[in-house]
Protein backbone atom coordinates (compact mmCIF):
# COMPACT_ATOMS: atom_id res chain seq x y z
CA UNK A 1 0.00 0.00 0.00
CA UNK A 2 1.36 3.51 -0.77
CA UNK A 3 1.25 6.42 1.86
CA UNK A 4 -1.36 8.03 -0.11
CA UNK A 5 -4.18 5.45 0.16
CA UNK A 6 -2.90 4.66 3.50
CA UNK A 7 -3.46 8.36 4.59
CA UNK A 8 -6.82 7.98 2.68
CA UNK A 9 -7.83 4.62 4.93
CA UNK A 10 -6.71 6.49 8.11
CA UNK A 11 -9.05 9.26 7.16
CA UNK A 12 -11.80 7.56 5.50
CA UNK A 13 -11.74 4.37 7.39
CA UNK A 14 -10.39 4.52 10.96
CA UNK A 15 -13.30 7.14 12.15
CA UNK A 16 -15.51 3.68 11.90
CA UNK A 17 -13.25 2.34 14.55
CA UNK A 18 -15.98 2.91 17.03
CA UNK A 19 -18.91 1.73 15.12
CA UNK A 20 -16.88 -1.77 14.82
CA UNK A 21 -15.39 -1.80 18.03
CA UNK A 22 -19.65 -1.26 19.11
CA UNK A 23 -20.60 -4.20 16.84
CA UNK A 24 -17.96 -6.43 17.41
CA UNK A 25 -18.48 -6.48 21.14
CA UNK A 26 -22.37 -7.00 21.43
CA UNK A 27 -21.73 -9.54 18.76
CA UNK A 28 -19.21 -11.32 20.71
CA UNK A 29 -19.92 -10.08 24.14
CA UNK A 30 -16.55 -9.79 25.43
CA UNK A 31 -14.39 -6.80 25.29
CA UNK A 32 -11.07 -8.88 24.29
CA UNK A 33 -12.00 -10.77 21.98
CA UNK A 34 -14.24 -7.49 20.14
CA UNK A 35 -10.77 -5.93 20.14
CA UNK A 36 -9.33 -9.00 18.29
CA UNK A 37 -11.72 -9.59 16.19
CA UNK A 38 -11.77 -5.73 15.05
CA UNK A 39 -8.13 -5.78 14.80
CA UNK A 40 -8.42 -8.46 12.64
CA UNK A 41 -11.10 -7.14 10.26
CA UNK A 42 -9.26 -3.77 9.69
CA UNK A 43 -6.60 -5.54 8.60
CA UNK A 44 -8.79 -7.41 5.86
CA UNK A 45 -9.91 -3.81 5.37
CA UNK A 46 -6.25 -2.76 4.80
CA UNK A 47 -5.82 -5.49 2.59
CA UNK A 48 -8.90 -5.00 0.52
CA UNK A 49 -9.04 -1.41 0.50
CA UNK A 50 -8.33 -1.05 -3.39
CA UNK A 51 -11.57 -3.13 -3.78
CA UNK A 52 -13.76 -0.48 -1.94
CA UNK A 53 -15.38 1.22 -5.11
CA UNK A 54 -16.86 4.25 -3.44
CA UNK A 55 -19.83 4.41 -1.58
CA UNK A 56 -20.93 3.79 1.92
CA UNK A 57 -17.61 2.93 3.66
CA UNK A 58 -19.27 2.57 7.27
CA UNK A 59 -21.38 -0.11 5.99
CA UNK A 60 -18.78 -1.64 3.94
CA UNK A 61 -16.53 -1.81 7.22
CA UNK A 62 -19.36 -3.42 9.41
CA UNK A 63 -19.88 -5.77 6.58
CA UNK A 64 -16.36 -7.16 7.22
CA UNK A 65 -16.55 -6.75 10.72
CA UNK A 66 -19.53 -8.21 11.13
CA UNK A 67 -18.38 -11.10 8.93
CA UNK A 68 -15.38 -11.62 11.03
CA UNK A 69 -17.28 -11.78 14.10
CA UNK A 70 -19.20 -14.76 12.17
CA UNK A 71 -16.26 -16.92 11.65
CA UNK A 72 -14.82 -16.08 15.25
CA UNK A 73 -18.06 -17.73 16.87
CA UNK A 74 -17.97 -20.46 14.34
CA UNK A 75 -14.53 -21.01 15.49
CA UNK A 76 -15.71 -21.19 18.75
CA UNK A 77 -19.10 -22.29 18.91
CA UNK A 78 -18.99 -24.15 21.84
CA UNK A 79 -18.75 -20.49 23.79
CA UNK A 80 -21.43 -19.51 22.24
CA UNK A 81 -23.84 -22.40 22.65
CA UNK A 82 -23.82 -22.65 26.06
CA UNK A 83 -24.91 -19.35 26.99
CA UNK A 84 -28.10 -19.05 24.07
CA UNK A 85 -30.63 -17.38 24.75
CA UNK A 86 -32.90 -18.47 27.54
CA UNK A 87 -36.46 -17.00 28.19
CA UNK A 88 -37.24 -18.05 31.18
CA UNK A 89 -33.73 -17.43 32.86
CA UNK A 90 -34.59 -13.85 32.37
CA UNK A 91 -38.50 -13.79 33.46
CA UNK A 92 -37.03 -13.34 36.91
CA UNK A 93 -39.34 -12.40 39.59
CA UNK A 94 -39.18 -8.77 39.24
CA UNK A 95 -40.39 -5.85 42.22
CA UNK A 96 -43.12 -3.83 40.62
CA UNK A 97 -44.73 -3.03 43.76
CA UNK A 98 -41.45 -1.11 44.32
CA UNK A 99 -40.49 0.30 41.60
CA UNK A 100 -38.10 2.98 42.54
CA UNK A 101 -36.09 0.74 44.25
CA UNK A 102 -35.66 -0.89 40.03
CA UNK A 103 -35.69 2.61 38.93
CA UNK A 104 -32.21 3.35 40.73
CA UNK A 105 -30.04 5.07 37.95
CA UNK A 106 -28.28 1.99 36.29
CA UNK A 107 -30.84 -0.38 36.89
CA UNK A 108 -32.80 0.02 33.49
CA UNK A 109 -29.53 0.33 31.61
CA UNK A 110 -28.26 -3.05 33.16
CA UNK A 111 -31.43 -5.16 32.49
CA UNK A 112 -31.46 -4.07 28.78
CA UNK A 113 -27.72 -4.69 28.19
CA UNK A 114 -28.61 -8.40 29.96
CA UNK A 115 -31.98 -8.52 27.56
CA UNK A 116 -29.73 -7.52 24.55
CA UNK A 117 -27.26 -9.98 25.24
CA UNK A 118 -29.44 -12.51 25.47
CA UNK A 119 -31.08 -12.13 22.03
CA UNK A 120 -30.07 -14.27 19.89
CA UNK A 121 -27.53 -12.77 17.78
CA UNK A 122 -29.18 -12.31 14.14
CA UNK A 123 -31.91 -10.19 16.42
CA UNK A 124 -28.82 -8.60 18.08
CA UNK A 125 -27.60 -7.08 15.02
CA UNK A 126 -30.52 -5.65 13.91
CA UNK A 127 -31.50 -3.50 17.17
CA UNK A 128 -27.60 -2.89 17.97
CA UNK A 129 -27.03 -1.65 14.08
CA UNK A 130 -30.34 0.25 14.24
CA UNK A 131 -31.30 1.92 17.60
CA UNK A 132 -27.46 2.14 18.77
CA UNK A 133 -25.51 2.66 15.67
CA UNK A 134 -28.95 4.52 13.64
CA UNK A 135 -28.08 2.72 10.25
CA UNK A 136 -31.32 3.19 7.77
CA UNK A 137 -32.80 -0.47 7.16
CA UNK A 138 -30.84 -0.28 3.40
CA UNK A 139 -27.45 -0.05 5.38
CA UNK A 140 -28.45 -3.24 7.24
CA UNK A 141 -29.43 -5.24 5.03
CA UNK A 142 -26.26 -4.63 3.04
CA UNK A 143 -24.05 -5.49 6.56
CA UNK A 144 -26.10 -8.53 7.13
CA UNK A 145 -26.71 -9.25 3.55
CA UNK A 146 -30.33 -10.02 4.46
CA UNK A 147 -33.44 -8.65 2.08
CA UNK A 148 -34.86 -5.18 3.70
CA UNK A 149 -37.71 -7.22 4.43
CA UNK A 150 -36.16 -9.54 6.83
CA UNK A 151 -34.55 -6.29 8.70
CA UNK A 152 -37.50 -4.75 9.34
CA UNK A 153 -38.91 -8.84 10.82
CA UNK A 154 -35.86 -8.94 12.94
CA UNK A 155 -36.25 -5.78 14.21
CA UNK A 156 -39.63 -6.43 15.22
CA UNK A 157 -39.14 -9.58 17.00
CA UNK A 158 -36.17 -8.05 18.54
CA UNK A 159 -37.97 -5.33 20.04
CA UNK A 160 -41.02 -7.78 21.18
CA UNK A 161 -38.67 -10.28 23.06
CA UNK A 162 -37.09 -7.26 24.85
CA UNK A 163 -40.41 -5.65 25.84
CA UNK A 164 -41.32 -9.28 27.02
CA UNK A 165 -38.35 -9.76 29.49
CA UNK A 166 -38.60 -5.73 29.97
CA UNK A 167 -42.08 -5.26 31.11
CA UNK A 168 -43.01 -1.65 29.97
CA UNK A 169 -44.03 -0.77 33.38
CA UNK A 170 -40.97 -0.68 34.91
CA UNK A 171 -39.78 1.72 32.68
CA UNK A 172 -42.53 3.79 32.42
CA UNK A 173 -41.16 6.62 33.92
CA UNK A 174 -37.72 6.70 32.18
CA UNK B 1 -55.25 -5.30 7.10
CA UNK B 2 -54.93 -7.89 9.38
CA UNK B 3 -53.22 -7.22 12.55
CA UNK B 4 -51.15 -10.52 11.78
CA UNK B 5 -49.99 -8.82 8.37
CA UNK B 6 -49.49 -5.30 10.38
CA UNK B 7 -46.96 -6.43 12.86
CA UNK B 8 -43.58 -5.79 11.01
CA UNK B 9 -44.90 -2.73 9.14
CA UNK B 10 -45.66 -1.31 12.59
CA UNK B 11 -42.08 -1.87 13.13
CA UNK B 12 -40.99 0.02 9.80
CA UNK B 13 -44.08 2.71 10.37
CA UNK B 14 -42.40 3.61 13.67
CA UNK B 15 -38.97 4.22 11.94
CA UNK B 16 -40.15 5.93 9.23
CA UNK B 17 -39.13 3.29 6.86
CA UNK B 18 -42.09 2.55 4.92
CA UNK B 19 -43.21 3.87 1.43
CA UNK B 20 -45.86 6.51 1.12
CA UNK B 21 -48.43 3.57 0.22
CA UNK B 22 -47.77 1.07 3.44
CA UNK B 23 -47.86 4.51 5.36
CA UNK B 24 -51.57 4.99 4.45
CA UNK B 25 -52.62 1.69 5.20
CA UNK B 26 -51.04 1.38 8.37
CA UNK B 27 -52.42 4.54 9.86
CA UNK B 28 -55.81 3.31 8.61
CA UNK B 29 -55.67 0.30 10.68
CA UNK B 30 -54.30 2.25 13.80
CA UNK B 31 -57.56 4.66 13.59
CA UNK B 32 -59.79 1.49 13.92
CA UNK B 33 -57.34 -0.90 16.11
CA UNK B 34 -56.55 0.30 19.71
CA UNK B 35 -54.47 -3.26 20.52
CA UNK B 36 -52.03 -2.12 17.34
CA UNK B 37 -52.22 1.19 18.42
CA UNK B 38 -51.02 -0.12 22.02
CA UNK B 39 -48.35 -2.16 20.98
CA UNK B 40 -47.06 0.98 18.46
CA UNK B 41 -47.03 2.64 21.85
CA UNK B 42 -44.71 0.52 23.68
CA UNK B 43 -42.58 -0.43 20.80
CA UNK B 44 -42.14 3.84 20.73
CA UNK B 45 -40.76 3.65 24.52
CA UNK B 46 -38.76 0.61 24.26
CA UNK B 47 -37.03 2.11 21.16
CA UNK B 48 -36.87 5.15 23.31
CA UNK B 49 -34.99 3.41 26.51
CA UNK B 50 -32.92 1.41 23.93
CA UNK B 51 -31.72 4.51 22.53
CA UNK B 52 -31.29 6.46 25.60
CA UNK B 53 -29.36 4.10 27.73
CA UNK B 54 -27.43 1.52 24.87
CA UNK B 55 -24.57 4.02 24.10
CA UNK B 56 -22.01 3.57 21.10
CA UNK B 57 -18.74 2.07 22.77
CA UNK B 58 -15.73 3.99 22.48
CA UNK B 59 -12.88 1.71 20.94
CA UNK B 60 -9.96 1.31 23.23
CA UNK B 61 -7.06 3.81 22.26
CA UNK B 62 -4.58 0.67 22.18
CA UNK B 63 -7.20 -0.84 19.22
CA UNK B 64 -6.58 2.25 17.97
CA UNK B 65 -2.77 2.28 18.27
CA UNK B 66 -2.94 -1.15 16.55
CA UNK B 67 -4.85 -0.75 13.59
CA UNK B 68 -2.34 2.48 13.00
CA UNK B 69 0.28 0.40 13.14
CA UNK B 70 -0.71 -2.04 10.90
CA UNK B 71 -1.53 0.10 8.13
CA UNK B 72 2.39 1.93 8.79
CA UNK B 73 3.78 -2.05 8.23
CA UNK B 74 1.43 -2.13 4.99
CA UNK B 75 3.40 0.90 3.28
CA UNK B 76 6.99 0.16 4.70
CA UNK B 77 5.91 -3.14 3.42
CA UNK B 78 5.61 -1.42 0.04
CA UNK B 79 8.16 1.33 0.53
CA UNK B 80 10.98 -1.64 1.18
CA UNK B 81 9.32 -4.24 -2.00
CA UNK B 82 9.38 -1.66 -4.20
CA UNK B 83 11.92 1.30 -3.76
CA UNK B 84 11.34 2.67 -7.17
CA UNK B 85 7.78 1.53 -7.65
CA UNK B 86 7.63 5.08 -9.80
CA UNK B 87 9.96 6.72 -12.21
CA UNK B 88 7.85 10.29 -11.30
CA UNK B 89 7.76 9.85 -7.55
CA UNK B 90 11.83 9.83 -6.19
CA UNK B 91 12.33 6.85 -3.77
CA UNK B 92 13.53 9.63 -0.99
CA UNK B 93 9.75 11.00 -1.49
CA UNK B 94 7.82 7.68 -0.38
CA UNK B 95 10.45 7.18 2.10
CA UNK B 96 9.78 10.60 3.80
CA UNK B 97 6.12 10.19 3.72
CA UNK B 98 6.71 6.67 5.21
CA UNK B 99 8.88 8.39 7.66
CA UNK B 100 5.68 11.13 8.33
CA UNK B 101 3.51 8.39 8.28
CA UNK B 102 6.00 6.41 10.85
CA UNK B 103 6.25 9.31 13.39
CA UNK B 104 2.53 9.27 13.84
CA UNK B 105 2.63 12.81 12.36
CA UNK B 106 -0.50 11.88 10.78
CA UNK B 107 -1.47 12.24 7.31
CA UNK B 108 -0.50 15.98 6.40
CA UNK B 109 1.47 15.05 3.92
CA UNK B 110 -0.34 12.50 2.11
CA UNK B 111 -3.89 14.08 2.83
CA UNK B 112 -2.54 16.77 0.85
CA UNK B 113 -1.80 14.72 -1.91
CA UNK B 114 -4.99 13.08 -1.96
CA UNK B 115 -7.54 15.91 -1.35
CA UNK B 116 -6.17 18.82 -3.01
CA UNK B 117 -9.02 19.18 -5.52
CA UNK B 118 -11.51 19.28 -2.67
CA UNK B 119 -13.16 22.85 -1.87
CA UNK B 120 -10.33 24.77 0.88
CA UNK B 121 -13.40 24.94 3.56
CA UNK B 122 -13.66 21.33 3.81
CA UNK B 123 -11.13 20.86 6.49
CA UNK B 124 -12.77 23.38 8.47
CA UNK B 125 -16.39 22.22 8.10
CA UNK B 126 -15.53 19.00 9.27
CA UNK B 127 -13.05 20.44 12.35
CA UNK B 128 -16.54 23.03 13.48
CA UNK B 129 -18.50 19.90 13.23
CA UNK B 130 -16.00 17.56 15.41
CA UNK B 131 -15.96 20.39 17.59
CA UNK B 132 -19.84 21.15 17.84
CA UNK B 133 -20.06 17.27 18.65
CA UNK B 134 -17.47 17.31 21.30
CA UNK B 135 -17.58 20.42 23.09
CA UNK B 136 -21.77 20.35 24.23
CA UNK B 137 -21.67 23.07 22.70
CA UNK B 138 -23.66 22.06 19.89
CA UNK B 139 -26.32 24.94 19.63
CA UNK B 140 -26.37 28.25 20.78
CA UNK B 141 -30.23 28.26 21.17
CA UNK B 142 -31.65 25.11 21.41
CA UNK B 143 -35.77 24.82 19.67
CA UNK B 144 -37.00 22.39 17.66
CA UNK B 145 -39.32 26.08 16.12
CA UNK B 146 -38.08 27.11 13.28
CA UNK B 147 -40.06 30.49 14.70
CA UNK B 148 -37.70 30.38 17.77
CA UNK B 149 -34.49 30.02 15.76
CA UNK B 150 -34.72 32.54 12.94
CA UNK B 151 -35.64 35.70 15.56
CA UNK B 152 -32.30 34.60 17.81
CA UNK B 153 -29.96 34.93 14.90
CA UNK B 154 -31.32 38.68 14.11
CA UNK B 155 -28.69 40.96 15.16
CA UNK B 156 -25.95 38.84 15.63
CA UNK B 157 -25.32 38.55 11.83
CA UNK B 158 -24.97 41.20 9.30
CA UNK B 159 -27.44 38.46 7.58
CA UNK B 160 -30.68 37.24 7.67
CA UNK B 161 -30.63 33.38 7.60
CA UNK B 162 -33.57 30.97 6.31
CA UNK B 163 -33.94 28.94 8.82
CA UNK B 164 -36.38 25.61 7.02
CA UNK B 165 -38.63 23.49 8.63
CA UNK B 166 -38.01 19.79 7.40
CA UNK B 167 -39.44 18.09 10.68
CA UNK B 168 -41.91 16.91 8.17
CA UNK B 169 -39.42 15.17 5.63
CA UNK B 170 -37.81 13.48 8.82
CA UNK B 171 -34.87 16.04 9.38
CA UNK B 172 -36.30 17.65 12.72
CA UNK B 173 -34.38 20.78 13.67
CA UNK B 174 -32.66 21.03 16.81
CA UNK B 175 -31.40 24.50 17.29
CA UNK B 176 -28.82 27.19 15.89
CA UNK B 177 -25.54 28.61 17.08
CA UNK B 178 -22.64 30.93 15.21
CA UNK B 179 -19.62 30.20 13.91
CA UNK B 180 -16.83 31.20 12.19
CA UNK B 181 -15.76 29.74 8.71
CA UNK B 182 -13.40 31.23 6.26
CA UNK B 183 -13.08 34.15 8.83
CA UNK B 184 -16.84 34.97 7.83
CA UNK B 185 -19.39 34.51 10.41
CA UNK B 186 -21.94 32.22 9.22
CA UNK B 187 -25.09 30.08 10.41
CA UNK B 188 -25.00 26.88 12.01
CA UNK B 189 -28.23 25.52 11.52
CA UNK B 190 -28.32 21.97 13.41
CA UNK B 191 -30.74 19.25 12.34
CA UNK B 192 -31.13 15.55 13.47
CA UNK B 193 -31.60 12.49 11.69
CA UNK B 194 -32.57 9.44 13.63
CA UNK B 195 -29.14 9.65 15.83
CA UNK B 196 -27.44 11.59 13.50
CA UNK B 197 -26.62 15.32 13.91
CA UNK B 198 -26.54 17.42 10.49
CA UNK B 199 -24.25 20.58 10.76
CA UNK B 200 -26.18 23.15 7.79
CA UNK B 201 -23.62 26.13 7.81
CA UNK B 202 -25.35 28.91 5.84
CA UNK B 203 -24.09 32.21 4.46
CA UNK B 204 -24.66 35.13 1.31
CA UNK B 205 -22.57 34.20 -1.35
CA UNK B 206 -21.00 35.65 -4.27
CA UNK B 207 -22.71 32.70 -6.74
CA UNK B 208 -26.57 32.70 -7.03
CA UNK B 209 -26.47 28.90 -7.38
CA UNK B 210 -24.08 26.15 -8.11
CA UNK B 211 -25.33 22.65 -7.77
CA UNK B 212 -25.16 20.05 -4.76
CA UNK B 213 -21.89 18.62 -4.91
CA UNK B 214 -20.67 15.37 -2.30
CA UNK B 215 -17.45 15.20 -0.92
CA UNK B 216 -16.26 12.63 2.09
CA UNK B 217 -13.54 13.47 4.53
CA UNK B 218 -12.71 11.58 7.80
CA UNK B 219 -15.82 9.72 7.60
CA UNK B 220 -18.07 12.24 7.18
CA UNK B 221 -20.34 13.14 4.07
CA UNK B 222 -20.44 16.46 3.05
CA UNK B 223 -22.79 18.01 0.37
CA UNK B 224 -22.38 21.55 -0.34
CA UNK B 225 -23.65 23.96 -3.07
CA UNK B 226 -25.55 27.52 -3.26
CA UNK B 227 -29.08 28.46 -4.22
CA UNK B 228 -31.32 31.83 -3.97
CA UNK B 229 -27.64 33.49 -3.64
CA UNK B 230 -26.83 31.62 -0.23
CA UNK B 231 -24.00 29.27 0.00
CA UNK B 232 -24.46 26.51 2.42
CA UNK B 233 -22.72 23.31 3.48
CA UNK B 234 -24.30 20.25 4.99
CA UNK B 235 -22.21 17.62 6.95
CA UNK B 236 -23.13 14.78 9.12
CA UNK B 237 -21.62 11.30 9.66
CA UNK B 238 -25.15 10.50 7.94
CA UNK B 239 -25.29 8.24 4.61
CA UNK B 240 -24.42 10.16 1.56
CA UNK B 241 -28.07 9.05 0.16
CA UNK B 242 -29.77 10.55 3.24
CA UNK B 243 -27.47 14.13 3.52
CA UNK B 244 -28.49 14.55 -0.78
CA UNK B 245 -31.72 14.53 -0.10
CA UNK B 246 -31.15 16.97 3.22
CA UNK B 247 -29.10 19.21 0.88
CA UNK B 248 -31.47 19.19 -2.01
CA UNK B 249 -34.39 20.08 0.06
CA UNK B 250 -31.80 22.76 1.53
CA UNK B 251 -30.95 24.02 -2.20
CA UNK B 252 -34.88 23.98 -2.87
CA UNK B 253 -35.43 26.20 0.44
CA UNK B 254 -33.29 28.95 -0.37
CA UNK B 255 -34.10 29.25 -3.94
CA UNK B 256 -37.89 29.36 -2.90
CA UNK B 257 -36.86 31.93 -0.41
CA UNK B 258 -34.35 34.69 -1.45
CA UNK B 259 -32.48 36.45 1.46
CA UNK B 260 -33.64 39.17 2.30
CA UNK B 261 -30.88 41.96 2.21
Amino acid sequence: MDAATAARFEETALPHLDAAYTLARHLLRNEHDAEDVVQDAFLRAIRHFGGFRGGDMRAWLLTIVRNTCYSWLRRHRTDTQATEYDEMAHDAPRTPDDPESEMLRGALREALDQAIANLPIEFREVVILRDVQGLSYSEIAEVAGIPVGTVMSRLSRARQRLQRVLPIEDYRRN
Amino acid sequence: MSCETLSDKLTGYLDGELDQRSVGEVETHLRQCVACATRLERERRLRSAVQAQVKPLRAPDGLRERVRGALRAEVRAEVKERPRRSAWIPAWAATAAALVLGLGGGWQLATWRVSRSEPDLAPEIVASHVRSLQSDHLTDIGSSEHHTVKPWFAGKLDFSPPVPDFSAQGFPLAGGRLDYLGERQVAALVYRRRQHVINLFVWPSGESSAAPSTTSRRGFQMVHGAAGGMAYWAISDLNAAELTQFAQLTAGELSAKPPQP
